[in-house]
C-alpha cells in the first residue's frame, strides 16, 4: 500500500507536458474531423466547383452566368420577396415589441404574445403552408368570408396566396414574432430616466423617440432585419409547399437543379449555391456585428 | 390614472388576430371533411394512413438518433474546449453557428456530390448510408442550438471544480464525463434536443433530396393529393412544435439536481 500509492502518482508525475499537450488537442479531434467532414468539405466542394469549367480548369464565366438573364431574375425575385417580408415583419414586430414592452399593456398580454411567438417562430415549413391555404387560398377561411360577409373577392381584385404577396404575408408568419421577440430586450433596454431626462429638457414625445429612442433601437432593428433577411432568403420548404416548386426563388432553382440538373450546367449550380451562400453570411455577418454594437446601450 | 393605451391595444389586437386567424381557419377547415357537419374524419383519416404511421416512425427515429449524435460530439467538446482548450473557443463556436448561415439546399447539394456514386466514401450508394447522411444532416442543422445549450448548462456548473473533485477521486477522463458532467448537464442536452426533434421532424429539404420515405415528403404529398387532411396534419403539427417549445423552455430553465416537475420543487431556504 505504501509502496503504490507513489508508485501510481510517479509516472503522473513525471510524464512530460508535451503528453497533456498531445492529449488536449485529442479531445476536440471528432468535432473538428464531424464539421470538416459534413460543414467545411460540402462547401468547400461547391465553391471551388463553382470557379471551374466542367472541364475542371479555372473560371469565372459561371459566376458572370448569375448575372445573365437565367439566373438573375431568380436572384431579383428572391431579394425583392426576402426584403419585403423583412420590411413587414420589422415593422409590425418592433411595433408588437413596442406595445408590448412600452404601451402599458397588462402583463398577462405580454406573456401570452411571449409563449405564442416563441411557438409561432419555428412554426415554418410545409404545415405554416397548409395552415396559410386554409385560411387565404381560393377556399380558405378569409377568403370566403370577405366573399360572402363583406362582398369582396378577394382574387377577383389581383391577390393570390400562390404569389409574390402571398408568399410574404405566409413569411411574415414566422417572420413578425421573431422580430418581437428579438425586439423586446431593445426596448426593454430603453431607460426610463432618458425619457424623463428629455421631458425635463423640454423634449416632447415625438422629438424623444426621433432624437433618442430611435438612435438607440436603430442598430437593433437593423441588425434584426438583416437576419430577418437571410431566414426568408433560405426559406424553401413553404413556398415548395404552396407553389408546387413552380415559384422560381433561387433555393427552388437549386432544389430542381440537384434534382435534375435543369441548368444543364452542373458548375452554374454551383455558382448559384455560392451566391447563395455569400448572401446569406453577408447578412448574418452583418447582424452580428449590429448586435454587438446595439448591446453597448445595455449595460 | 393613466390613459388607456389605445394604440399600443391596437397593436396588439391586429397581430393577435394575424396570429390566431390562420390558425382558427386551418381548425375549422379540419374539420369540414363531412359536408355539412363537423367531424373529426381529416384526423381520422389521417392517423388510418400506414403511410402516416411508417413515415412518422422514421422520421422520429432519424431524429433520435441525430439528437444522440448531437449529444455525443457536443458535449465532450464543450466541455474539453472549457477546460483544458479556451483557446480554440471562437474555433468550435464559430463552427457551431456556421449552419446557421448555410441554408440545408446548399448542404444537402455538397452532400449529394461528396458521397456521391463517385466518391471515397459512397454513403449514397447504400440505404444504411443514406439513413446515416440523413442523421448526419439533422445533428448538422441542429449543431447551433445543440452547442448553445449544453454551452449555457456548462457555464451554470462549475466543471473545473467537478472534474478535480472526479479526479481526486480517482476517476478517469471517461468516467468524469459520463458520470459527472453528462447528468449535470442533462437539462441542457433535453432543452437542446426538444429543439432538435422540432427541427428534424418535419424537415423537408435533406430529407426530399435523399430521397428518404420520412415526413417532410410525405406532408408535401398530402398538401398534393388531398384538401382537408393537410389542415388536420398542419393543426397536429403546431401542437406537436408548442409541446416541443413548451419542453425546451421547460428544460432550459431547470436547475441542475432540480426535481423533474415545477411544483415538486425544493424550496430553497
Amino acid at each position: 500500500m505504501a509502496d503504490q500509492a507513489p508508485a501510481a502518482a510517479l509516472p503522473r508525475a513525471a510524464a512530460p507536458a508535451l503528453r497533456r499537450v498531445n492529449l488536449s488537442w485529442l479531445g476536440v479531434v471528432p468535432f473538428l474531423l464531424f464539421t470538416t467532414l459534413f460543414l467545411i468539405a460540402p462547401i468547400f466542394y461547391l465553391v471551388n466547383g463553382a470557379f471551374r469549367t466542367p472541364e475542371g480548369a479555372y473560371t469565372l464565366d459561371n459566376l458572370v452566368a448569375l448575372t445573365g438573364p437565367d439566373i438573375w431574375p431568380s436572384y431579383w425575385l428572391s431579394i425583392r420577396l426576402s426584403f419585403t417580408s423583412a420590411a413587414l415583419g420589422c415593422v409590425f414586430g418592433a411595433l408588437l415589441a413596442w406595445a408590448l414592452q412600452l404601451g402599458g399593456l397588462p402583463p398577462w398580454v405580454k406573456r401570452a404574445f411571449l409563449t405564442f411567438a416563441g411557438v409561432a417562430s419555428n412554426f415554418a415549413g410545409v404545415p405554416l403552408a397548409f395552415a396559410f391555404i386554409a385560411t387565404l387560398g381560393r377556399l380558405g377561411l378569409v377568403t370566403l368570408i370577405l366573399r360572402d360577409v363583406f362582398g369582396f373577392n378577394l382574387y377577383g381584385h389581383g391577390f393570390n396566396l400562390f404569389s409574390f404577396w402571398g408568399l410574404a404575408i405566409t413569411y411574415l408568419y414566422f417572420q413578425l414574432p421573431l422580430m418581437m421577440l428579438m425586439m423586446m430586450p431593445a426596448m426593454e433596454g430603453l431607460r426610463r430616466e432618458w425619457r424623463e431626462a428629455a421631458e425635463s429638457l423640454g423634449a416632447s414625445g415625438p422629438q424623444f423617440w426621433r432624437m433618442v429612442a430611435l438612435p438607440v433601437l436603430a442598430p437593433s432593428a437593423l441588425g434584426c432585419f438583416l437576419l430577418l433577411f437571410a431566414n426568408a432568403f433560405g426559406t424553401l420548404a413553404t413556398v415548395y409547399a404552396l407553389t408546387s416548386a413552380n415559384f422560381p426563388v433561387v433555393p427552388i432553382v437549386l432544389f430542381q437543379q440537384i434534382r435534375g440538373n435543369v441548368l444543364y450546367n452542373p458548375n452554374l449550380g454551383y455558382a448559384l449555391a455560392l451566391g447563395m451562400v455569400i448572401i446569406m453570411a453577408v447578412s448574418n455577418t452583418l447582424y452580428f456585428v449590429l448586435r454587438n454594437r446595439a448591446e453597448r446601450w445595455r449595460k | 390614472m393613466r390613459r388607456f393605451p389605445l394604440f399600443a391595444s391596437l397593436v396588439a389586437l391586429l397581430c393577435a388576430a394575424f396570429f390566431l386567424v390562420p390558425l382558427a381557419a386551418t381548425v375549422n377547415f379540419s374539420l369540414r371533411m363531412r359536408r355539412g357537419e363537423i367531424s373529426l374524419d381529416a384526423y381520422a383519416s389521417v392517423f388510418r394512413d400506414d403511410t402516416f404511421l411508417s413515415v412518422l416512425g422514421f422520421s422520429a427515429l432519424a431524429s433520435l438518433a441525430a439528437i444522440a449524435l448531437g449529444a455525443l460530439l457536443v458535449v465532450p467538446t464543450a466541455y474539453w474546449v472549457r477546460l483544458r482548450l479556451p483557446g480554440l473557443r471562437p474555433l468550435t463556436e464559430f463552427l457551431s453557428l456556421m449552419p446557421l448561415i448555410i441554408p440545408p439546399v446548399v448542404l444537402v447539394f455538397g452532400y449529394v456530390r461528396i458521397y456521391g456514386t463517385a466518391s471515397v466514401l459512397p454513403l449514397t450508394m447504400s440505404e444504411a448510408g443514406t439513413n446515416l447522411l440523413l442523421v448526419i444532416g439533422y445533428t448538422v442543422l441542429s449543431l447551433p442550438y445543440m452547442y448553445r445549450a449544453v454551452d449555457n448548462g456548462m457555464a451554470a456548473i462549475d466543471i473545473a471544480t467537478l472534474t478535480e473533485a472526479a479526479e481526486s477521486l480517482g476517476a478517469s477522463r471517461l468516467r468524469t464525463i459520463a458520470t459527472v458532467i453528462f447528468p449535470n448537464v442533462r437539462s441542457a442536452i433535453m432543452s437542446g434536443a426538444f429543439l432538435t426533434f422540432s427541427i428534424s421532424l418535419g424537415e423537408f429539404v435533406i430529407t426530399s433530396l435523399l430521397n428518404r420515405p420520412a415526413f417532410g415528403p410525405y406532408l408535401v404529398q398530402m398538401g398534393q393529393d388531398y384538401a382537408y387532411q393537410p389542415a388536420a396534419l398542419a393543426i397536429m403539427a403546431f401542437a406537436f412544435t408548442w409541446a416541443c417549445m413548451a419542453l425546451m423552455d421547460f428544460f432550459a430553465t431547470r436547475k441542475p439536481g432540480q426535481g423533474l416537475l415545477p411544483f415538486l420543487r425544493r424550496k430553497s431556504p
